[in-house]
C-alpha cells in the first residue's frame, strides 16, 4: 500500500482500446496460473525418463505410471481444496486405512453385503472429517495441531481395533463374499483398452479432478473456499459461512480418504492395519508442487494433479531406468523445491508491471 | 441538506453498552444516524468505536440499551442480518481477499448465478461486467479486473469497497478509519466519495480519529473517550477548534488538570508526563 500513497485515484490513463476490461496478454494470463511450476516440471521429468528409461515408452508402462499417479492423485485433490481453503490435514494418510479397515471389518463380522461395509465406512469417514474441522473452527486451534491429533489417534485405532477384532495385524479376505464382485468392479477393476490393461481409478481421478476444478472455479462455493483460506475475517464479514466451508472441505479431505480406502481394499481383498503414515506427506507435496499456496487462498486442483503426475512418473521412471529406488525420495524432494521456485519466479515475472 | 425530519431516521441507538468479559467497552451510548447524512464517530484507539461498528454491523450483539433500524429494536447476531436491513460496513481492513480478482472480491458472499441445481454455476461474465461498470461509475478505471484486489492502490481499494456496498442496496454506509492509512491526495477522493453517497441519500457513519477529515463531510458528530460519549452535536453547534479539544482528551483532561492541582503529587511518573504531553498538545496550536 505504501509505495501507491502518492498516487491519486484512478491517475492510470484509461486504455487506449477504452475497454474497461481489457486483459492482460494471453501468454501472461497463462503464465500467472498457479498450475504453470508444476507444468514444466512435469514436462522437465517426463522428457528425463522418457529418454532416461527406453522401457517406459510402451502404452503398459504408461498406464502404470497413470495408475500410480491416480492413487496419489484422488487424495491430493481433497488435500489441495483444504490448503486453498487455509488448512491441512495430517490425518489424511492413515485416514484412508481407517475407511478401509471399516468397510472390511463391519461387512466380515456382520456377514453382510460388502456394500454395507462401503457405506458404514463412508460415514466413518465423513465423520472422521467433520471431527477435524469441528473441532478445528470451535478450538481455534491450527490445524497442524489438530490433525496431529487424529492422525496419531486413528494410526492407535486401525491398529489396536483390527487386533481387537480379527486377533492379526490384517482383516480377513472379503473377496468371496456377497456385493465384492460389483464393488471391485466399480473401485479396482481394470478395463482393457487397445490391448492395455487400464485400471478404472484413472477415469474416476480425471473425473474428480474436472468435477472439483468445476466447483473451485465455477460456483459460489469455490469462490468461498478461496476466500477462507485468503483472509477468512474479510470472508465472514461479508458473509461467507466460514466455518461451514472449512467444516465441508475436511469431509471432502474425507470423501477422497473413503474412495482411496475402498479401491485399496477391494484391489487387495485384504488390508494391513499398519500402514498409511507419511502419505499425508506425499499429497501436501502433490498439492504444494501444484502450485497450492501454503498459506491458503490461491492454488489449482489441476495443479495438484500435476503434482500427483509428477510423483507417478519420478516413483515409476526411476524403476524403469534400473535404479536403486532409494533415489526416488531425494528427488521428490528435489522436485519439491524446484516446483516451488518455479512458481514463485514465474509469479513474479508474471505480475510485474 | 441537513434534514432533521423523524421520517428520515433509520438507526436510533439509545443507552447501548457492551461488556466483554468483565470488561466494559461501551456505556450509555446514544446515536442516530439519518438518511442524506454523515455522522462522525470521533475518538482516541480505545475508546470503544470500533465496538460500536461491531453492534450497528452485526459483528457482535450489544449487551444493553435499545437499538432500533427504522423504529423496530433489533439485535444482530450476524452480519448477514445487517447487511439484510440494508447496513453496510467498509472495514479499515476493507474485508477484501488480496489474492482474489477484483470481480471475485466485489461479488464475495453475493454471487451471481445462473442454471438449475446441480449445475447453478456463477454467472461470469454478467459479474465481470457489473464490477467494471460499478468501478467505472465510481471514476476508477481498471486495465484487468481479473487482477488481484492487493495489486491496487489503497484508495482503489476503498473505492471498490465502497462501490460494492452501495451497488448491494447499502442504506447505511460504515465507513471505519477510511482515511487512516491513506495520503493527503488519497483522502480527498475518497471524503469526495463519502460526500457522493451522502448526496445519493444513504446515511453514512463515519468512524475516524482526524477531526478536520471529519468536519469537511459532518452532519452530525459523536466523540466517545473511554467507551463513553464525550460529545454529542450538531455541525452548526460546534466549531472546529471545539471538535479538536474533545479529541484531544476534553473534559476528562481538565478535570485532571483540576485535581493534579489539589493534590500533592504522588509518584505518577507516568501519568504526570502523559499529562504534561497532553497540555503541551493543547497549548500549541
Amino acid at each position: 500500500m505504501a509505495q501507491t500513497l502518492d498516487q491519486p485515484v484512478a491517475a492510470r490513463p484509461p486504455s487506449p482500446t477504452g475497454s474497461r476490461t481489457n486483459r492482460r496478454s494471453p501468454l501472461r494470463r497463462f503464465l500467472v496460473r498457479p498450475e504453470v511450476g508444476a507444468l514444466i516440471g512435469a514436462l522437465i521429468v517426463i522428457v528425463f525418463f522418457l529418454i532416461e528409461a527406453p522401457t517406459m515408452r510402451g502404452a503398459s508402462a504408461i498406464s502404470t505410471v497413470l495408475y500410480q499417479s491416480s492413487t496419489i492423485g484422488i487424495m491430493a485433490i481433497g488435500v489441495s481444496l483444504l490448503m486453498i481453503g487455509g488448512e491441512f490435514d495430517l490425518s489424511a494418510g492413515v485416514a484412508v486405512l481407517t475407511s478401509a479397515l471399516t468397510a472390511s471389518m463391519v461387512a466380515y463380522q456382520l456377514g453382510a453385503n460388502v456394500w454395507v461395509g462401503v457405506a458404514v465406512a463412508l460415514a466413518v469417514s465423513l465423520g472422521i472429517g467433520a471431527f477435524n474441522g469441528w473441532l478445528l473452527v470451535k478450538t481455534g486451534l491450527p490445524s497442524f495441531l489438530v490433525t496431529l491429533g487424529t492422525f496419531l489417534m486413528l494410526q492407535g485405532i486401525n491398529l489396536a481395533v483390527t487386533r481387537l477384532v480379527t486377533g492379526n495385524v490384517a482383516t480377513n479376505d472379503i473377496s468371496d463374499m456377497s456385493g465384492f464382485n460389483t464393488a471391485k468392479a466399480i473401485f479396482a477393476s481394470t478395463v482393457n483398452i487397445g490391448g492395455t490393461q487400464v485400471n478404472v481409478v484413472i477415469f474416476w481421478w480425471l473425473a474428480f479432478v474436472a468435477l472439483a476444478t468445476w466447483i473451485l472455479l465455477r460456483t459460489k462455493v469455490g469462490n468461498w473456499i478461496f476466500s477462507v483460506g485468503g483472509k477468512k475475517e474479510s470472508a465472514r464479514a461479508v458473509g461467507v459461512p466460514v466455518r461451514g466451508t472449512k467444516i465441508a472441505l475436511f469431509m471432502v479431505v474425507g470423501f477422497c480418504a473413503w474412495f482411496s480406502g475402498m479401491h485399496q481394499l477391494f484391489l487387495f481383498n485384504t488390508v494391513q492395519s499398519g500402514g498409511g503414515i507419511g502419505n499425508e506427506l506425499v499429497y501436501i507435496v502433490a498439492a504444494v508442487v501444484g502450485g497450492c499456496l501454503l498459506t491458503g487462498g490461491y492454488g489449482s486442483v489441476v495443479g495438484a494433479a500435476i503434482g500427483a503426475l509428477i510423483f507417478g512418473v519420478v516413483s515409476q521412471g526411476v524403476v524403469y531406468a534400473g535404479w536403486n529406488p532409494d533415489w526416488f525420495k531425494f528427488f521428490l524432494g528435489a522436485m519439491l523445491l524446484l516446483a516451488t521456485l518455479v512458481n514463485m519466479y514465474v509469479r513474479y515475472q508474471a505480475n510485474r508491471r | 441538506m441537513t434534514n432533521s425530519n423523524g421520517n428520515d431516521t433509520i438507526i436510533e441507538m439509545s443507552d447501548v453498552g457492551k461488556f466483554y468479559g468483565n470488561i466494559r467497552a461501551l456505556a450509555g451510548v446514544n446515536l442516530t444516524v439519518r438518511r442524506g447524512e454523515v455522522t462522525c464517530i470521533l475518538g482516541d484507539n480505545g475508546a470503544g468505536k470500533s465496538t460500536l461498528i461491531k453492534i450497528v454491523s452485526g459483528l457482535h450483539p450489544h449487551d444493553e440499551g435499545t437499538f432500533t433500524v427504522d423504529g423496530k429494536a433489533v439485535t444482530f447476531d450476524s452480519p448477514r442480518e445487517a447487511l439484510a436491513a440494508g447496513i453496510s460496513t467498509v472495514y479499515q481492513d476493507l474485508a477484501l481477499v488480496p489474492l482474489m480478482p477484483v470481480w471475485r472480491n466485489f461479488f464475495l458472499g453475493s454471487e451471481l448465478t445462473k442454471g438449475v441445481w446441480p449445475f447453478r454455476r456463477l454467472d461470469v461474465a454478467r459479474m465481470r461486467r457489473i464490477a467494471g461498470e460499478e468501478l467505472k461509475k465510481m471514476g476508477i478505471e481498471l486495465s484487468d479486473i481479473d487482477q488481484p484486489v492487493g495489486t491496487l492502490s489503497g484508495g482503489q481499494m476503498q473505492v471498490v469497497s465502497i462501490a460494492r456496498a452501495i451497488h448491494f442496496g447499502a442504506r447505511v454506509l460504515i465507513l471505519d478509519e477510511p482515511t487512516a492509512a491513506l495520503g493527503v491526495k488519497q483522502s480527498g477522493v475518497v471524503l469526495k466519495y463519502i460526500a457522493a453517497a451522502r448526496d445519493a441519500g444513504l446515511g453514512v457513519i463515519f468512524i475516524t480519529h482526524n477531526p478536520h477529515h471529519a468536519f469537511l463531510v459532518g452532519n452530525h458528530f459523536a466523540v466517545l473517550n473511554l467507551g463513553n460519549m464525550e460529545l454529542d452535536a450538531k455541525r452548526a453547534d460546534l466549531t472546529l477548534e471545539n471538535l479538536t479539544q474533545h479529541m484531544a482528551g476534553g473534559a476528562a483532561l481538565d478535570a485532571l488538570k483540576h485535581e493534579m492541582r489539589e493534590t500533592e503529587a504522588p509518584d505518577l511518573g507516568a501519568v504526570h508526563q502523559a499529562h504534561q504531553v497532553a497540555e503541551k498538545e493543547l497549548t500549541t496550536p
